[in-house]
């Protein structure tokens, strides 16, 4: 079968500096994969070269056979590549519900002549599926940490990916937010689709990920079943600092 | 036809000289848009505010025109601190970037010039200065003082600020500045200040530019407007924030502008700064020397 | 209001104020109205790229004279009516805000503003050396001696032209503002990185935005040079059109179609008073202050104040 996204060596550099080092990654649809390492080993940088906000120097980006490199990143979300942003990026003038209309208006290929009723529809079961429902009509930029991270992430899922990124979406949040989190992530599944999660609260990860992949320093050094990888001697002292 | 050799190399000195100014008109802006990232588009507004202080003082006092320059650089400086506080407070802190400061800049910018309109008029004015009539030759080529005089103050201005912002502690801190603020917040420095001298650094080279502009020639008020694009031309083709860059832009702007006066007319000269600048932008944002 | 409704409802007022103005018989009125309209036209234009999309045009004079110059154009090669005018330079003027747009909008939008401030001065310096249109000397342009439906003075040709342009450019404001590429421009303004993930395709809605914008403030000028009679390049790079274009929707509000259109009745009315009284360069420097105070205290203008008023009061 077909990988859903296939990462082949992939390069960014930034200067000097490489970020990414021949980094290969690979999806299966619907696969649940997390993505784990310390600060500044350029996990943030791959999800923008797959997202397309950044272009990487050297190597291919596929989704479902077909290189997507070239492509500008709106046209990536057309595909079927949906990311949150690690800090929330809220489209603050506007109110919550109207934040979703922009992916169910965008987020596929174009034209689409949807009427206002059945935007508005579509928007409603998103925020209810994530909570917001009664947030509705609130503005967007008075949310707290925890709703502004569940809107990013309807943001996301509002685009109807095939491929859903979340960047750090539990970053800072108390245990039973970081629960309400992965709850909505677990819902994906049921839609088939993909999800990388890119996160630093092991729990979550343990819990949500199929597999998990280690970047350390711009390079992959761990690629497969949780409980094998987190154990491997590299990852540990990457984490703890060797 | 012979070669046009006198025409040529005098076209070439006029332009180098002419570049000098054109980098010390620059350099400020290389600070504040290249470091601070701060779109001051009323830099060629305290330029011209600097000429007018030369030719008013000048044409009362008879003092020669870059001393009064040197004397109220700390003026423009102060100018600048005052500044960078009011766009502080109301934009970068509240994070509403593009669009509010650059209207902001816009209406000082169209402010200063409404301004010297109603107490000096739109006549030209100039300044007269001991060395202005003098004209050095070499040959077939001229070195009019008028032109030299300013470009090795511009030349001693530019230098001076590199090595200032290389070799001292603070002028590394505004570098430092300039590539992460968070790391150097973190490190204990209080950036505010770093930035907000950064700026009234840029803000004084401006005044001082637009002394050694009126000794090169007459002012009027809205010149500042022509000379927006020539600057940006120059901070953006010398790589936004290099000193060096804005040099070297600005001497090859200065030729250009020097040949297109010579063998197409005067008349187009406006027009090549800001050809440039939109050829530039257009096809290498990031400029010769950029980053 | 659906928008049908609502173009409907603006030309029935165009229709009703150029009725009453028949009975005004003091000709400084219609030409006092002209200048207000212009305005209006103008904020309303910038404001389709500055206020929806968050993109700063400073060069607002550039397509203005665009505008003006190729009804000159035309004057001179082929002696054009009134209408052909108007098209021709509003096709123009809208073509290079594509090309403008094309070349400098897929930088950061402080790249496209300085773009805008270079344009000025580049087509203004282009002007200046084309004899055709008349140079730096001018181009004196004959007003027509029959006037269509039974008017008879020109300048009240000229005002019944400028209330329907106005009108024009009202309905294709709120078109743009209401439909789907409105909330796309909206995102674009609020985060263009975020509008981009989010499938929006930033680039091409820039550049929609920049040619409409960019169309309407050429529609603007195409019946100057007919106004003044004479045309020189300082009358139609006029400062005051940049400043005003940017002035008076900061002023009345950048989030909607109202917010231009208030803006340029206030403070074009408020000029038009001061230029008579005073002075015209006292006149710009009220602009400029008010522009920086708003700009700096009531970022959102007064439609901004009057939504949160009304927001307080739910």
């Amino acid at each position: 079968m077909t990988p859903l996204l296939r990462v082949t060596g992939v390069t960014k550099r930034f200067g000097g500096f490489t970020a990414l080092d021949g980094v290969d990654l690979e999806v299966a649809p619907g696969e649940r994969l997390g993505l784990i390492g310390p600060n500044g080993s350029g996990k943030s940088t791959l999800v923008n070269c797959i997202a397309g906000t950044l272009r990487n120097e050297a190597g291919r980006i596929e989704l479902d056979g077909r290189d997507i490199g070239r492509e500008p990143a709106f046209k990536r979300v057309h595909l079927g590549v949906s990311r949150s942003f690690q800090i929330p990026r809220p489209f603050a003038s506007m109110s919550v519900i109207d934040n979703l209309r922009i992916p169910i208006l965008y987020g596929v290929k174009a034209p689409v002549t949807l009427d206002a009723g059945r935007a508005t529809d579509e928007a409603m079961r998103i925020l209810d599926q994530v909570g917001l429902g009664e947030k509705a009509q609130a503005m967007s930029a008075g949310l707290t940490q925890v709703d502004m991270r569940k809107l990013e992430l309807a943001r996301a899922i509002a685009a109807k990916p095939r491929l859903l990124i979340a960047d750090e979406a539990m970053a800072g949040l108390s245990a039973s937010e970081v629960d309400d989190i992965l709850a909505l992530l677990f819902t994906l599944k049921e839609r088939g689709v993909a999800v990388i999660m890119i996160e630093h609260v092991m729990r979550a990860v343990m819990k949500f990920s199929e597999r998990i992949a280690v970047l350390v320093a711009g390079k992959k050094i761990a690629d497969g079943d949780p409980q094998a990888v987190v154990a491997k001697p590299e990852v540990v002292s990457a984490y703890l600092g060797q | 036809m012979d070669f046009p050799t006198a025409l040529v190399l005098n076209a070439i000195i006029a332009g180098l000289l002419l570049g000098g100014l054109y980098a010390a008109m620059s350099v400020g802006v290389s600070i504040s848009f290249g470091m601070l990232d701060v779109v001051n588009i009323a830099h060629p507004g305290f330029i011209i505010l600097g000429s007018y202080i030369a030719y008013i003082v000048n044409a009362r006092l008879g003092f020669d025109p870059i001393a009064v320059g040197i004397v109220v650089s700390p003026l423009f400086f102060a100018l600048g601190m005052a500044l960078y506080r009011v766009y502080y407070l109301c934009f970068e802190r509240r994070g509403q970037e593009s669009l509010r400061g650059l209207a902001f800049f816009f209406g000082i910018l169209f402010i200063t010039e409404v301004a010297l309109i109603l107490v000096f008029g739109v006549d030209y004015r100039m300044v007269s200065a001991a060395y202005q009539d003098t004209t050095m030759r070499l040959g077939p080529v001229d070195f009019p003082m008028r032109l030299v005089v300013p470009f090795l103050v511009a030349m001693a201005m530019v230098i001076g600020v590199e090595i200032f912002l290389t070799r001292t502690f603070f002028g590394r801190a505004v570098l430092a500045v300039a590539q992460d603020s968070l790391a150097l917040r973190l490190m204990g420095v209080d950036t505010l200040r770093v930035k907000e001298f950064a700026f009234a650094l840029s803000i004084a080279t401006a005044g001082m530019a637009g002394v050694l502009l009126v000794v090169i020639q007459p002012v009027q008020p809205a010149i500042g407007r022509e000379y927006i694009g020539l600057v940006f031309a120059v901070c953006v083709l010398g790589g936004m924030g290099s000193i060096r860059g804005t040099l070297v832009g600005a001497l090859i702007l200065g030729l250009a502008e020097s040949f297109t006066a010579t063998f197409a007319g005067p008349s187009w000269a406006p027009a090549v700064s800001f050809g440039i600048l939109l050829g530039t932008l257009a096809f290498k944002p990031s400029g010769l020397f950029g980053r | 209001m659906s928008n049908r409704a609502f173009a409907l409802v603006v030309f029935a007022a165009a229709a009703g104020i150029i009725a009453a103005s028949r009975l005004v018989t003091n000709d400084y009125y219609f030409s006092a109205a002209y200048t207000v309209l212009q305005f209006v036209i103008l904020a309303t234009a910038w404001n389709i790229l500055g206020g929806y999309a968050g993109y700063v045009n400073f060069g607002s004079a550039a397509f203005f004279a665009v505008g003006a110059y190729s009804s000159v154009f035309l004057y001179r090669w082929v002696h054009a009516p009134l209408p052909v005018m108007i098209v021709t330079g509003t096709l123009v003027a809208g073509l290079l805000g594509f090309g403008v747009g094309y070349l400098t909008l897929r930088l950061r939008g402080v790249f496209f503003a300085i773009a805008t401030l270079a344009l000025a001065v580049v087509l203004f310096t282009c002007v200046v050396n084309w004899d055709y249109v008349g140079g730096s000397r001018g181009a004196y342009i004959l007003q027509p001696k029959d006037l269509p439906f039974g008017l008879k003075r020109y300048i009240h040709v000229l005002f019944g032209a400028m209330v329907l342009m106005a009108g024009v450019a009202l309905v294709v404001a709120r078109t743009i503002e209401t439909s789907a590429i409105g909330r796309g421009l909206a995102a674009i303004r609020d985060d263009e990185l975020a509008a981009e993930c989010a499938g929006v395709p930033t680039l091409r809605l820039k550049i929609l935005a920049a040619s409409v914008s960019g169309a309407l403030m050429g529609m603007a000028g195409t019946t100057f040079p007919y106004y003044l009679s004479y045309v020189e390049p300082s009358a139609a790079f006029n400062l005051s059109y940049a400043v005003n274009s940017i002035a008076m929707p900061l002023i009345g509000g950048m989030m909607s179609w109202m917010g231009p259109l208030l803006g340029a009745l206030l403070l074009g009315t408020v000029q038009q008073v001061v230029q008579v009284t005073v002075s015209s360069e006292w006149n710009l420097l009220i602009v400029g202050v008010l522009l920086v105070a708003f700009v700096t205290l009531a970022p959102n203008g007064i439609m901004g104040w009057v939504d949160k008023w009304k927001r307080r009061r739910k």
